[in-house]
């Protein structure tokens, strides 16, 4: 039967490399979540004129270690009037959709082993960024989830605060976006981030669109100004009230997930990717060779990603939370006609260059 | 009186963006200022001179107790903290205590002293004092009714460092207190 066997014939050397691909992305992205949650206390804690945690192993780095074992060894609740399998389904898919961002995400150009070129990127599809939005979308499945099948009042008010949050903000994110793909012309995350290391990052054609996105940003992965869905000390907790024990300690983990890969997306789409700043990456591959290049352009990605993590905990330890209405009208009334506006004059513009500055 | 300013806000302000910036940088600002927090158990804060903490039984340059159970001390505390027994001193024990009489059991409920450091005050043989160890921890109540073991400072001639210790730079001869030989 030779057609069956060149059917199911697996380029086993591509299988592996994805493999490993998918696992370093999936523990990086838990790793960097990690830390997140300690680099958010300590953020936190020097912001206030504080030390933050420095008792588990030195400077506290083992802290969020400690926090995990913590979270795994409370008593799980599961209630009685719950809806047992909704319940248990919540938390895995907002972990779930949080990790699968990560997948069209280009974490640098290519390394060379093995006589192979293998690309950084676990999978290069040509609508990327539709697939980004699509999964953020998901997203909101986690949340309403587990708020409903909690089978209680406040939880179901906070999944719906949530949920409507994220749903209205998804808005003028996605057109703030199409702005960028009709300067950019392609859905590609890491065409996108080959056009900008040959010119200009988007930040400078898109000024105005990245401020939308980045607000929007915010407003997606529930961060201050917008954390109404968990309103720690004025709700009772959001749509996880009923949760315990690591399911809890699963959405909110997720939040942390969620925020360093919307970094790693602003970054792609507006701050030039893996791109190093100031330095032809071209003409440096002959200097450095393929592979050094590519730690270096992961490193420089990684500390765009850290910067834009940074802002997000800067800008959560200094503003207070809007009032649900504030949320709304922002939302709607001011993103969403700006964002508008954004697309109608990078199109025009866009028009008017191809007609040679001609009315 | 400030009053409250009713004035429709611009558009300048109405954007949020400047003010937001503006706190961003005040909050930024704090990264660089000095912590008002010390790592208490590795750093401590100087005392000051008079501080007052748990008490210590005091002996004398040979090592001998200086302590005649007079309880004047437990006449003096208003915690009703102290509480002592006497004994006489037999011969052969001239090393052990200074004087004829000595206190054959002394205990300090920590738990009731309140650390006005009158014993100190009141004792006319220099033996009781209030040293600058202030943070007993114990797991059952018992444990902070301190006995003599735990109050007497340690012997000058068998452990001399531990003894300076103790004593630190207060308890030095005190002045007016009438026990000078």
């Amino acid at each position: 039967m030779p057609i069956t066997h060149t059917l199911l014939a697996i380029d086993w050397a591509v299988f592996t490399e994805k493999l490993i691909l998918i696992v370093s992305v999936v523990s990086a992205s838990l790793v960097v979540a990690m830390y997140s949650t300690y680099a958010e206390r300590k953020v936190a804690a020097i912001i206030q004129d504080r030390r933050g945690p420095n008792r588990a192993g030195p400077f506290g780095i083992l802290q969020p270690l400690a926090d995990g074992m913590k979270l795994f060894f409370k008593e799980e609740i599961i209630p009685n009037f719950s809806s047992k399998f909704l319940f248990i389904l919540g938390p895995c898919l907002a972990m779930l959709t949080a990790i699968m961002v990560g997948a069209v995400i280009p974490w640098g150009n290519k390394i060379h082993i093995f006589n192979r070129d293998i690309s950084l990127q676990i999978a290069d599809i040509n609508i990327g960024i539709l697939y980004v939005f699509g999964v953020v979308s998901l997203g909101v499945y986690g949340i309403m989830i587990g708020g409903w099948a909690s089978n209680n009042k406040f939880s179901l008010m906070g999944a719906m605060r949530a949920a409507s949050q994220i749903i209205s903000y998804e808005l003028a994110m996605g057109i703030s976006i199409i702005a960028l793909l009709m300067v950019t012309g392609t859905l590609s995350l890491k065409e996108m981030v080959d056009q900008q290391t040959d010119h200009w990052w988007n930040i400078m054609k898109q000024p105005l669109g990245f401020l939308i996105f980045l607000i929007c940003a915010f407003a997606e992965t529930n961060r201050t100004p917008f954390d109404l869905a968990e309103a720690e000390n004025e709700l009772v907790g959001g749509y996880h009230v009923e949760y315990s024990s690591m399911k809890l300690g699963f959405y909110l983990f997720a939040e942390y997930i969620n925020m360093f890969l919307s970094s790693a997306v602003m970054v792609s789409l507006y701050f030039g990717g893996y791109d190093i700043p100031f330095v032809n990456d071209i003409s440096s591959i002959n200097t450095l060779g393929v592979n050094w290049l590519a730690v270096l352009q992961g490193a420089c990605f990684f500390a765009k990603i850290a910067c834009f993590i940074f802002l997000f905990m800067w800008v959560r330890w200094t503003i207070p939370r809007f009032r649900y209405d504030q949320l709304m009208n922002l939302g709607w009334k001011i993103l969403l006609p700006l964002a508008l506006f954004n697309m109608l004059v990078t199109g025009a513009l866009i028009l008017l260059k191809q007609n040679h500055w001609h009315f | 009186m400030k009053p409250v300013s009713r004035k429709p806000m611009t558009i300048w302000e109405r954007m949020y963006l400047p003010a937001i910036l503006k706190g961003m940088f005040i909050t930024f600002g704090h990264i660089f200022k000095k912590k008002a927090t010390i790592n208490y158990p590795e750093q401590t804060r100087p005392f000051s001179p008079v501080f007052r903490g748990l008490q210590i039984l005091n002996r004398d340059e040979e090592g001998r107790e200086n302590c005649t159970a007079c309880g004047l001390c437990a006449v003096a505390c208003p915690a009703e903290a102290i509480t002592m027994e006497a004994a006489e001193r037999k011969p052969g024990e001239e090393h052990l205590y200074r004087e004829e009489k000595y206190a054959a059991k002394y205990e300090i409920n920590m738990l009731r002293c309140i650390f006005c450091g009158l014993c100190e005050e009141a004792c006319p043989k220099d033996a009781v004092y209030l040293s600058e160890t202030f943070a007993p921890a114990n797991y059952q109540r018992k444990g902070f009714i301190y006995g003599k073991p735990d109050l007497l400072i340690p012997h000058p001639k068998e452990d001399p460092e531990a003894f300076a210790k103790a004593r630190g730079n207060r308890a030095q001869q005190p002045q007016g207190h009438g026990n000078e030989h």
